[in-house]
């Protein structure tokens, strides 16, 4: 049984480690869906909301304001300037684009990236900082099935669970209230929903704000997991095979796709690793998302209506 | 009115289908040659400013020549076919390690018989280096049958991301040294030792020079037409008899070929010794970065657009020391990312085209000039 346990472990690692990725896709698919715009700089945003919130967590807590109180603080001074970013980026470089090819827009986006990444750091400083939100501790759990237990980082859970609110919450507010509504008339048809009343300029600033504040709260759990840093940009590009797997579109197929990519390239790292040398995490999930393409060009919950060829 | 063809009769079907079919751009052309190969050699030699030391040849012209030549690269594929791809970096790196491979000997000890290369010289290596890209360039162009556009992009990454891997993890590739970093063999060319900068110069520049040419050339042929049939619209071109299997593979191959040429010259005569992250992620956004910046489509725009990218920085750099301004190094790299960035997007908004557009639109001005109309 040892075996099947450390299987067990594996596994729960990796889909918990996948709910982490599919944070990051959310956003990404809630930006493709509304306006079109393939948002490369979903993983700068992430940068920019944990610097934001570590930083003046850290500045207030100096200040010896108490810990809840730093908290609710920093959250809200990390969803203004997530708020800040969104109005800059819709106002001065997706607006004068308005009517651009894909190809234009992703790159614009990828300029945003350099701006956001270089700003960002240039403002709060570009170290590791430390973020303790969530306890990072482990549970063992099944001690008495399997020898040693299963070992469970309690971070991950509470990934997990956020993650679980937080589409939860999207799905009420894209179903039942007035502005998702229109987020998703726009995201039908720019022109008709144009025509009905709804401004493109005012739903692609709420856009690029509900993703600024899922980069949030993918900040404060990649953040308390690996320190807030640089390299959580690169991370971000993981999203992007979780997107493959997932489809560009759908917002249940990020987490699942974020469910597998995490899953298979832990597996594929415990079991193919030893013998083709380790590290494969590094391209387990590109492969992935390349097979996945092969055979399925619209990932697995994506819409038909791709451009096939 | 000085740029007008007016009186430049082509009397010959040879002279009709030139390269440069308009004077201006045939005595443009020869005064940039004649810049490249006779006055950059002459003012090092004398080190007149600014050849004053290696400077410039080292840390610009040199890189910007090899970028330039994988801007082309990417530009075949990208601008005229249309295939977006995020795994020039790759490309570039299987060119560099295949080439060092050649040069330092292949030896595969097989169960039934041994691969065994002796050493070969530097250009057959370049050469066969730059084979082996083009062949995983179509290996991994298969996926362009069935998908395009961003979804192709992600599939590209993926080639990036696993030759990054290969490089640092098969230690075959770097002859098993301890660090993993890889120093290139003497470059020895028909006998002539390429040692100083300005014949590393010059090398490149024969090389540049040449696949300019080439591709020049072949984007203006029957093969260029099919590519750019291809990339205005997929469907149109199949009815019309284009194959998409032949135009975007071939596309993928030749793009391929050139990116390995670029990365075997990046290594060997740029670097010297160098490291897989030589040729990682950030090289492939460079080398996009110019492409799309100089203009998709144009071969006049990769080179425009390598300049801009490779200087950019290299100017904001001395802005800061210029104007007497004490700012940290970490600051003014920062600063570097944030004003590339803003100026992506700007020219993005004012010319999605890049400059290639800018320039002919000033070529129009200058034929008009004086004169509104």
């Amino acid at each position: 049984m040892i075996a099947f346990g450390q299987f067990l472990e594996v596994l729960v690692s990796g889909l918990l480690a996948g709910v982490l990725y599919s944070l990051v896709a959310l956003g990404f698919v809630l930006i493709f869906k509304a306006s079109g715009v393939f948002n490369f700089a979903q993983g700068a945003m992430v940068l920019l909301a944990g610097l934001a919130l570590v930083r003046s967590l850290d500045f207030m807590v100096a200040k010896g304001l108490p810990f809840w109180a730093a908290i609710i603080i920093a959250l809200l001074f990390a969803a203004l300037i997530m708020a800040i970013t969104a109005w800059l980026v819709e106002r001065f470089v997706l607006g004068p684009l308005i009517n651009q090819d894909g190809l234009t827009l992703f790159m614009s986006t990828i300029g945003v990236t350099f701006m956001i990444e270089g700003g960002a750091q240039m403002l709060f400083g570009s170290d590791v900082y430390p973020l303790r939100l969530f306890p990072s501790d482990a549970w063992f759990l099944f001690e008495s099935s399997f020898p040693g237990g299963i070992l469970v980082s309690k971070i991950d859970v509470w990934g997990g669970m956020i993650a679980a609110v937080l589409v939860v919450g999207l799905a009420l507010f894209f179903q039942k209230t007035k502005t998702g509504r229109a987020l998703r008339a726009v995201a039908d048809d720019h022109a008709a929903a144009q025509s009905v009343g709804i401004s493109l300029n005012w739903i692609w600033f709420i856009v690029w704000l509900v993703a600024g504040l899922v980069a949030l709260v993918a900040a404060t759990v990649w953040g308390t997991k690996l320190g807030v840093q640089f390299s959580i940009t690169f991370l971000a590009l993981k999203a992007l095979p979780v997107l493959i797997i997932g489809g560009f579109t759908s917002v249940p197929g990020a987490i699942v796709g974020g469910l597998i990519i995490g899953a298979g390239e832990k597996i594929a790292e415990a079991y193919l690793g030893p013998f083709i040398g380790g590290g494969i995490e590094y391209w387990f999930a590109y492969v992935l998302a390349l097979v996945v393409l092969m055979a399925r060009p619209q990932g697995l919950f994506g819409e038909r209506i791709i451009e096939r060829i | 009115m000085f740029y007008r063809e007016t009186g430049q009769f082509k009397s010959s079907y040879a002279a009709d289908m030139a390269i440069f079919p308009i004077r201006q751009d045939r005595i443009a052309l020869w005064v940039v040659l004649a810049a490249a190969f006779v006055a950059v050699p002459l003012l090092d030699f004398f080190q007149v400013w600014p050849f004053g030391g290696e400077y410039i040849l080292r840390a610009i012209l040199i890189p910007f020549l090899i970028l330039s030549l994988a801007a082309i690269g990417l530009n075949i594929l990208t601008g005229y076919c249309g295939q977006l791809s995020l795994g020039s970096g790759a490309f570039m790196a299987i060119g560099a390690y295949s080439t060092y491979k050649f040069c330092t000997g292949v030896h595969i000890p097989l169960e039934l018989f041994t691969i065994s290369i002796p050493p070969l010289p530097v250009l057959p290596s370049i050469l066969l280096g730059a084979l082996m890209s083009a062949f995983v360039g179509i290996l991994f162009g298969i996926p362009s049958l069935r998908i395009k556009g961003l979804y192709l992009a992600v599939a590209t990454l993926a080639a990036q991301f696993f030759f990054d891997w290969v490089f640092i993890r098969v230690k075959w590739f770097t002859n098993y040294t301890s660090s993993g970093s890889v120093a290139a063999p003497d470059l020895v060319f028909f006998g002539f030792t390429v040692t100083t900068p300005i014949h590393r110069y010059l090398l490149c520049l024969v090389f540049v020079s040449i696949f300019a040419l080439l591709a020049k050339n072949l984007v203006r042929g029957n093969i260029g037409r099919q590519w750019m049939a291809t990339r205005d619209m997929d469907i149109a071109a199949e009815l019309m008899g284009i194959r998409p299997l032949y135009a975007k593979l071939s596309a993928f191959a030749l793009s391929s070929f050139v990116m390995g040429v670029a990365g075997a010259l990046w290594a060997f005569v740029y670097l010297g010794a160098w490291e897989p992250l030589a040729f990682n992620i950030d090289r492939s956004f460079q080398i996009l970065f110019m492409v799309i910046i100089g203009g998709l489509g144009s071969i006049l725009g990769s080179f425009l657009g390598a300049a801009f990218i490779l200087v950019l920085p290299i100017l904001l750099d001395q802005v800061p020391h210029a104007l007497g301004v004490p700012v940290s190094v970490e600051t003014v790299s920062l600063l570097v990312f944030v004003v590339t960035g803003a100026l992506i997007c700007w020219l993005l908004i004012v010319e999605p085209r890049g400059f290639a557009r800018l320039w002919s639109t000033g070529k129009e001005k200058l034929r008009l000039w004086p004169y509104p109309y």
